[in-house]
């Protein structure tokens, strides 16, 4: 108690950015740091309980839902990373993700290019027909796309998806990268020209330093719903081998359902990346998402 | 000469970015809404029906039953997740403005869900909330308020709400963010001028943080509209592709899937499908539009 009071009482008259802060103003800033608190404990509280829920065994998962496992059991991890494809899943998640990435930002970077530099006829006319497809789910093409890759022999291939997810990604990114082409002063482009460069010179050489963050923000724009996407694999993916992350833990989750710990343990697995990649970045993902979102 | 080739320059940097949207998005989607005029079960010859589709899931038995409670279920989950996650994140919003330490602790704690895949969400509160394993029911249990354990996802009632509460726990973090970004956006003179004429908390809001936030809540609604009437992912993860129990939570994007994906009914009809998705692309679109409407008009004013 007497370590309370010592701690609140300097802080009261504390002065903070010149401002002297009042007891009612400390008050209320401790309760909005509890309802913070609390909001923060419902977000965690479920993934928290995935973690520790892996780690149990089966009987602990009856008698002892909450408390730690008396010890760390590993054979849920062990069944997921052993008995079923979940690196293949994850190889093939990765690959798909990347190549889609790449693809998205090559293609999407030159377009902005000719869009963002040049004025010629035609140009607001292609830039609106990219736009018009910001807000439709392209989900609701899949009927038409199922034909496709059927005349093109590409089901039950990942090239199906990639395609898919390029062409979903190609609207943002167009977007968000040639409103930075537009930025760049005119003057940088006719020194280079003076020193000989041609158009393509001036692509890589003047334009894509300065494009960094446009181009950064549409890769982590388009990496989450790429990553997850499970309704794609779902309708084109058969074969084990070819599943992604998602898919792979849908048939496992269909098939382990009474086996908590190895659920729970595919469910990490399954997540734990992404957090850390989250956690690691997470200034970047929180800014290129909200973006995405507000211009969206 | 120059000049040709600088036209040749411009349709080699267009083309591929054009090409790749063109064919695996902007067509499909035209040739897709286009298949409602059409009979096709997956395989085979397509055959010409004119609006017969669109009559068949607007008149007759069984269809029309299921797509009435298939559009109502999503305005539903529309109003539930308005609820549990845009007006619960303009609440938090405003206490992540005040001038407080370690906000950026807990917007990175509230975004994190946001980046996790849909499916695997849905599976895990599936877990939590399992009528005899699951912790929620346990620990109302060992509460003393084992009255309030529920069948969550067993009960018509509840499983909608349930599950439109999942979907805003992961998501709140966007409209989190974007009603911060808005209420930064608001000049701090306003507010100093508010306490000054000695206003309370609640009438700061009422009268500055809300009406200059009108714009993005304006956004966050059409956002909502936009995921709600494509959300496919959560049913499926918690509900199953029958969306249970007795199709209490059958959205447009299952009632879709099943049509024209699965014959758990019937043979799979392409054509019924696409005219449920002209639904869902009407009122997407009617969504956007209405959103560009009321920015334009901000924008002037």
């Amino acid at each position: 108690m007497w370590q309370v009071g010592h701690t609140l009482i300097p802080n009261l008259t504390r002065v903070r950015g010149g401002k002297i802060v009042n007891p009612k103003v400390r008050i209320t800033n401790l309760m909005t740091h509890a309802i913070l608190l609390a909001y923060s404990f419902v977000v965690i509280y479920p993934l928290y309980i995935m973690v520790i829920t892996s780690f149990k065994t089966n009987l602990e998962v009856m008698t002892k839902p909450f408390g730690l496992p008396q010890s760390i059991n590993l054979s849920g991890y062990e069944t997921v990373l052993l008995q079923t494809n979940f690196l293949i899943y994850y190889r093939n998640s990765i690959m798909v993700t990347v190549v889609s990435l790449l693809l998205i930002i090559v293609v999407s970077t030159l377009a902005s290019y000719a869009l963002g530099r040049y004025e010629f006829r035609g140009n607001k006319l292609i830039y609106f027909f990219f736009l018009a497809g910001m807000m439709i789910p392209i989900r609701l093409g899949v009927l038409n796309l199922f034909q496709i890759f059927q005349s093109l022999n590409l089901f039950d291939n990942l090239l199906a998806l990639i395609l898919i997810y390029t062409a979903m990604g190609i609207p943002f990114s167009v977007f968000i990268i040639t409103a930075f082409v537009k930025q760049i002063p005119k003057e940088m482009l006719e020194a280079a020209q003076i020193d000989g460069c041609n158009d393509w010179q001036i692509l890589i050489r003047i334009y894509l330093p300065l494009l960094r963050p446009a181009i950064a923000t549409s890769a982590i724009y388009h990496f989450i719903p790429i990553w997850n996407d499970f309704y794609f694999p779902l309708i084109f993916i058969k074969s084990d081998a070819l599943k992604t992350v998602p898919l792979g833990t849908a048939i496992f989750f269909g098939q382990f359902q009474t086996d908590w710990p190895t659920v729970f343990a595919a469910l990490t697995v399954a997540v734990i990346p992404a957090i850390i990649f989250y956690l690691i970045m997470s200034k970047q993902f929180i800014k290129g998402l909200t973006a995405g979102a507000v211009k969206g | 000469m120059a000049k040709k080739r600088t036209r040749y320059g411009i349709i080699l940097y267009l083309l591929p970015a054009v090409i790749l949207y063109t064919l695996f998005m902007a067509y499909p989607l035209i040739m897709s809404l286009g298949m409602s005029l059409y009979e096709w079960n997956g395989y085979g010859p397509m055959s010409f029906v004119g609006l017969e589709n669109f009559k068949r899931l607007l008149f007759v038995e069984p269809f029309n039953a299921r797509f009435f409670n298939a559009l109502t279920n999503n305005f539903k989950l529309f109003a539930y997740t308005t609820l549990f996650q845009n007006v619960v994140a303009l609440f938090l919003a405003v206490l992540l403005t005040k001038k407080l330490r370690g906000t950026d602790f807990y917007r990175t704690i509230y975004f994190m869900p946001v980046t996790l895949s849909v499916l695997i969400v849905g599976f895990i509160w599936t877990l939590i909330l399992n009528p005899t394993w699951g912790v929620l029911n346990k620990g109302l249990e060992l509460i003393g308020l084992v009255n309030l354990a529920k069948p969550w996802l067993g009960d018509p009632n509840l499983a909608l709400p349930v599950i439109a509460y999942v979907n805003s726990w992961q998501f709140i973090g966007l409209p989190i963010m974007m009603f911060v970004a808005g209420i930064r956006a608001i000049p701090e003179e306003l507010f100093e001028a508010a306490r000054i004429d000695g206003c309370n908390e609640w009438h700061v809001f009422r009268n500055i943080t809300l009406p200059g936030l009108m714009p993005i809540i304006g956004l966050v609604m059409i956002l909502t509209v936009v995921g709600n009437f494509s959300s496919f992912e959560i049913i499926y993860a918690m509900a199953g592709t029958m969306a249970g129990p007795n199709y209490a939570t059958d959205v447009l994007g299952t009632l879709f899937y099943r049509t024209a994906f699965s014959a758990t009914s019937a043979q799979p009809s392409m054509g019924m499908g696409a005219a449920i998705a002209v639904f869902m692309f009407v009122i997407i679109c009617f969504g956007v539009a209405s959103w560009s409407y009321i920015d334009s008009k901000f924008n002037k004013s």
